[in-house]
């Protein structure tokens, strides 16, 4: 039973970029689960790897980027040994996305039912073009686009930028995938529109039962939709927690540098905001130490010479910082 | 601080552009319809709205950068544009004045000049510092105000970081001591650990320099935490206006009250215990707006007369300004 509690599983999972200034470690290790019907978030910075993480788990990632290590077990297989052919397969059937921009992810010389039919009878050689097209339809109506029989017929440049995104998430869940990653779904759309949005992805989730990784650098919306969240910085986790844990007990210097940083609606005066300062790390060429140590407020030495391992802080709560270490910081006062 | 001065006013102030749509016929898309409102010295007046509202197209006709169409706009008590009776004042004077930061700094900058170049250009133009040595020491200076190295003044700005761009079109709006300053979506292209960073110095230089800003941004909660009073725009309209916090705490309009529940918290607690009013549909063209109150296609309380008259900005409370035809019972 062990192995059928999670859904996908990444073990120490490195992507690199081999350009020719050097080789990019974009990934650099990362290890998570994710369980059945749960919504996992990864925040971070734009650099941060956490797209790149999400398309290497499909293989998606283009070149020059590569996986060079690692594992990732989707349901007791493993994805990294499966050939073109599996894998083409296996997305869209078993796992799918939605991307950031819908309308350069959405093909303009073909109407939306098109685009939906296609996913359909590339899965499904045997259905039937009438059955598809119903399908079709259903799956806009589900997605809540009105007048959904007329609508199938027109063209991505008919729909507004809510509707377009709203045809994507239709598309990734009409073969029922058991994982869908969604790459900053709602970035490109206005708050009423995201608001909306969410709104149908959580009830979608809730209706079919789907696992969802959420990538966005918004942490309200992180708030909003995940159960759990992973924080990433130069391509390590920094800090991984159920999402109440996340935000009401930050533990990593970074989480908590960026839940400071940024305004509330709901904070009672003017506060000024406490920014992270400098800028994030060049990734040609990484610190020695700690990532994020050339930012950090707390920084010891030992944070310049070694990378910090992780400390569990109990329910699942992991945060990559030597400043959980207690006794090594009494050493480093003595020092 | 109740004898605030007014250091720009508008007055019925229309942006309309001319796109065509077929050989003899000309439609217009309706940026901006009758604006009226004012700046205080020395304040920050926040503009929200979503994509597409009139933000932009309102803070750039305000320092002329697109002409109005009609209306009104006086500066520190001197009409620059007038339509009725046919001011239009050269600007360049103005533009020692009024400066803009524009939203994405790296085309905001021109690749192929210098740093240097870019900030000194503006005191070339408006003949500022002209020996060789106070010119040079003015960009120094301009470029450590904007927290950069004064070495950076010979690189391009392709060599800069995002944020580090962003401080370049800082400085080069600051290079003519301006009094006002469009900031035009300073922060949006920026990272989350760099918002804070240029949120923070923009504070400081209004303190430091007397700065009056005007401040668009769709972020709400950066807006709230900029500005002293909240300007919302939607389709082109402004709906809301009133002090910051009194308009965070106690919106009245419709239109606000959805944009400041649909933006999400960083919370998991208390953004899944509010209610969220959901609007159905998309916002309408503005090239073919509704009739009436714009709003009225989307709005919950929507009557006849919404239909058929706009309503206009009227003071609610004390300066605090909405445009609604049942404020009562929104």
């Amino acid at each position: 039973m062990e192995e059928n509690k999670n859904l996908l599983e990444v073990k120490d999972l490195k992507v690199s970029f081999f350009t020719p200034a050097g080789e990019v470690k974009a990934v650099n290790g990362i290890s998570y689960t994710l369980g059945y019907n749960e919504v996992m978030g990864i925040v971070g910075e734009s650099g941060s790897g956490k797209s790149v993480e999400a398309y290497s788990l499909i293989g998606l990632l283009a070149n020059p980027g590569k996986v060079v290590g690692g594992s990732v077990t989707f349901e007791g297989e493993d994805l990294l040994a499966y050939t073109p052919e599996q894998m083409r397969e296996f997305r869209g059937n078993k796992v799918s996305m939605i991307f950031q921009n819908p309308m350069t992810c959405l093909n303009p010389v073909y109407t939306i039912g098109d685009q939906l039919m296609e996913a359909l009878t590339c899965h499904d050689k045997n259905i039937k073009k009438e059955e598809a097209r119903a399908k079709a339809i259903e799956m806009l109506e589900l997605v809540g686009i009105n007048n959904a029989s007329k609508r199938v017929d027109q063209y991505p440049h008919e729909f507004s930028g809510g509707m377009r995104q709203r045809a994507m998430i239709a598309m990734a869940l009409i073969c029922s995938p058991k994982l869908l990653i969604a790459d900053e779904p709602t970035t490109a759309l206005d708050v009423t529109i995201q608001a909306q949005i969410l709104e149908l992805m959580k009830s979608l989730q809730k209706k079919e039962n789907t696992s969802i990784i959420f990538i966005t650098h918004n942490l309200g919306v992180v708030a909003e939709i995940c159960d759990r969240v992973s924080v990433m910085y130069a391509g390590h986790i920094v800090e991984q927690a159920t999402v109440e844990d996340l935000f009401y007990h930050p533990m990593h210097p970074y989480t908590k540098g960026l839940l400071a940083s940024q305004p509330r609606l709901d904070a009672d005066g003017h506060e000024r905001l406490i920014p992270i300062e400098g800028t994030p790390i060049d990734l040609l060429n990484p610190p020695q130490g700690c990532n994020f140590g050339p930012r950090c407020k707390d920084c010891m030495k030992i944070c310049l010479r070694e990378k910090p391992p992780y400390a569990d802080l109990g329910n699942g709560h992991i945060s990559a910082c030597w400043l959980h270490y207690k006794d090594l910081k009494k050493e480093e006062e003595n020092k | 601080m109740s004898e605030q001065k007014k250091l720009l006013e508008v007055e019925n102030l229309k942006k309309y552009f001319a796109v065509k749509t077929g050989s003899f016929k000309k439609n217009y898309v309706q940026a901006v319809e009758s604006a009226n409102f004012f700046i205080y010295k020395g304040e920050t007046l926040g503009l929200v709205g979503e994509s597409g509202c009139g933000k932009t197209t309102l803070g750039r006709t305000l320092i002329r950068l697109y002409e109005p169409t009609s209306g009104k706009i006086i500066y520190d008590g001197k009409p620059i544009y007038d339509s009725e009776k046919k001011i239009a004042e050269k600007m360049l004077p103005y533009r020692r004045k009024m400066q803009i930061i524009f939203q994405d700094p790296s085309a905001s900058l021109d690749p192929r000049m210098t740093v240097g170049e870019i900030i000194g250009e503006a005191l070339d133009i408006h003949n500022i510092c002209p020996s060789k040595a106070e010119r040079n020491d003015r960009i120094r200076n301009l470029l450590s105000q904007v927290g950069l190295n004064t070495e950076h003044a010979n690189r391009f700005p392709h060599e800069f970081s995002g944020g580090q761009q962003q401080r370049v079109g800082i400085a080069r709006a600051l290079a003519v001591n301006p009094e006002f300053i469009v900031c035009d979506e300073p922060i949006s292209a920026l990272d989350v650990s760099i918002q804070s960073q240029v949120v923070n110095m923009l504070e400081d230089l209004q303190e430091e320099m007397g700065l009056t800003y005007l401040f668009i941004a769709h972020d709400i909660s950066v807006v709230r935490h900029i500005s002293n009073r909240i300007g919302v725009m939607y389709l082109g309209c402004m709906v809301e206006l009133a002090e910051s916090y009194e308009l965070c705490a106690h919106p009245v309009h419709p239109y606000t009250k959805t944009l400041l529940s649909a933006v999400p918290l960083p919370d998991p607690v208390k953004s899944r215990a509010r209610e969220r009013i959901l609007l159905e549909g998309d916002i309408p063209s503005p090239m073919n707006p509704p009739s009436g109150c714009r709003f009225h296609t989307r709005c919950p309380y929507a009557t006849e007369i919404c239909k058929q008259e706009m309503p206009k900005l009227e003071e609610v409370g004390p300066g605090h300004y909405a445009a609604c035809h049942h404020l009562e019972q929104a």
